[in-house]
């Protein structure tokens, strides 16, 4: 390894749920085009090679699609680079020497399992609430038998995109699901499979996200400027607009 | 009606209607006190000042203003204890600055010196013209006469010079943010309401920063 690098890593280990967190100091050769997470794996081989107990961390397809990577890098959730997720974070992003600090997605609604891995149950309960649509059984209906127009198709799809990972939760300083909440719903709403749910989707989604015990939206954008999907502030004021119809019409 | 208390988008409902409407009312406001800038000795502004004080239709809207205020208010302070409540393990690192401004995560600090200095305001100015506390506004003794009277006292120019830059921070981030919550987000509405947002956060506070400013140097009398 010629362009070997040191670093540095203040990583928070938690036993469990019931117990408080501290910072654990590590040193890690690293090499520049590992990515943030194989940086991760090389650190665990280190602590099991030295009889320690390896960091827990949450991790799954590697290619910036499943959400799982949850870590919190000096501050950032997904650290320092936007539109990408841990696993898409490369080490060339830092300086050989850095310090860095790494936090589990802090939030109430979502618990701490083990050091880095949270429990982000509360999502699968909010999409559980409302996040589906009805749909005829029998035979499979004609794939161009109902005419979506393409700026439709593509603000949905925009929506779509969103992959659950909670950056949006972890950023904003209420700690709120807006984003998240805001994409699910637009998704839905917009395409002509979620009319018959509309309503009552919107406001048995907010409601759970309210019971999951998110905080209310500031307006601050730090949720869609840290979303590894940039998905936009527009779903929150979608989010709102639906909800307020729902609610101007008794629901 | 309940969801207005109870949901977090109805709460920051309430938030954005009654911003909307003390945007409005700051804008009567500053457009009266900018009479001053005639320098007639208080004339214009005396009239504007008398017949804001006397008409039943103001009056009347008054109440509806100091509802929408005090909603404003205790909702705001209510929503930012609330939401502090939701992450009790506090990162070590806030990367805040890096994804949004400092002044729109600190809209419950600013609303608070504002709220300091809205009674202190209330007091010099209100309370004088509708209670005749202490003394009352007569011909001999007008509203004009009243704040040549306050801004002598230096102490009182730097408060209200602060008040209106928190303001100023205050509505930079709570204008757009009201047309936001109220659903409103379009592909050409929205750079307008930001740069007609930032145009009124800056020149209205300005306007009435510079009238203690100008008063207390003896520019205008």
């Amino acid at each position: 390894m010629g362009n070997s690098m040191k670093i540095n890593l203040k990583v928070w280990r938690q036993k469990n749920q019931n117990t408080t967190g501290l910072f654990e100091t590590y040193s890690v050769e690293a090499s520049p085009d590992m990515s943030f997470l194989e940086m991760f794996d090389v650190l665990n081989e280190q602590l099991i090679e030295d009889g320690k107990e390896p960091v827990a961390f949450d991790h799954d397809c590697r290619e910036g699609i499943c959400g799982m990577c949850s870590m919190v890098i000096n501050g950032r959730p997904h650290g320092p680079k936007q539109g990408v997720t841990t696993c898409q974070l490369h080490m060339r992003s830092f300086k050989d020497g850095d310090t860095v600090v790494v936090e589990p997605w802090r939030s109430n609604a979502f618990p701490v399992i083990k050091d880095l891995s949270v429990n982000r149950g509360a999502f699968d309960r909010i999409i559980a609430s409302g996040g589906f649509v009805s749909v005829n059984t029998g035979s499979a209906v004609d794939a161009n038998s109902i005419l979506i127009p393409k700026d439709i198709a593509d603000t949905a799809f925009e929506a779509a995109t969103c992959i659950g990972c909670g950056a949006c939760v972890s950023a904003c300083k209420n700690a709120s699901a807006m984003l998240f909440v805001g994409a699910k719903v637009t998704q839905l709403s917009e395409l002509p499979q979620g009319q018959a749910e509309r309503e009552s989707r919107v406001v048995a989604m907010v409601n759970q996200m309210d019971a999951e015990g998110f905080g209310a939206c500031s307006n601050t954008g730090a949720c869609a400027a840290e979303c590894p999907k940039e998905i936009p502030l527009s779903v929150i004021a979608n989010l709102n607009r639906e909800y307020y119809k729902a609610k101007l019409n008794g629901k | 009606m309940s969801f207005l208390f109870s949901s977090s988008l109805g709460r920051k409902l309430v938030m954005a209607v009654t911003g909307v409407s003390l945007i409005a009312f700051l804008l009567v406001h500053c457009l009266i006190n900018a009479m001053v800038f005639f320098n007639d000795g208080g004339a214009t502004f005396n009239v504007a000042a008398e017949f804001m004080s006397s008409n039943w239709l103001i009056r009347t809207a008054e109440i509806g203003l100091f509802v929408g205020l005090l909603l404003h208010i205790v909702q705001g302070l209510w929503l930012v204890g609330d939401n502090r409540k939701k992450r009790k393990s506090r990162y070590q690192i806030d990367g805040g600055s890096a994804n949004s401004t400092w002044y729109s995560r600190s809209m419950g600090l600013l609303g608070t010196i504002i709220l300091i200095f809205l009674v202190l305001h209330l007091k010099h100015f209100w309370v004088v013209s509708r209670f005749e506390i202490p003394h009352g506004i007569t011909e001999e003794h007008t509203l004009f006469h009243e704040m040549v009277e306050i801004f002598l006292n230096p102490v009182a120019v730097i408060v209200y010079v602060l008040g209106c830059i928190s303001l100023s921070y205050h509505l930079l981030h709570g204008f757009s943010s009201a047309f936001q919550t109220l659903g409103v987000n379009h592909k050409s509405y929205t750079p307008l309401i930001k740069s007609l947002g930032v145009v009124f956060s800056i020149v209205i506070p300005l306007i009435f920063a510079a009238i203690p400013v100008v008063m207390h140097l003896g520019l205008i009398k």
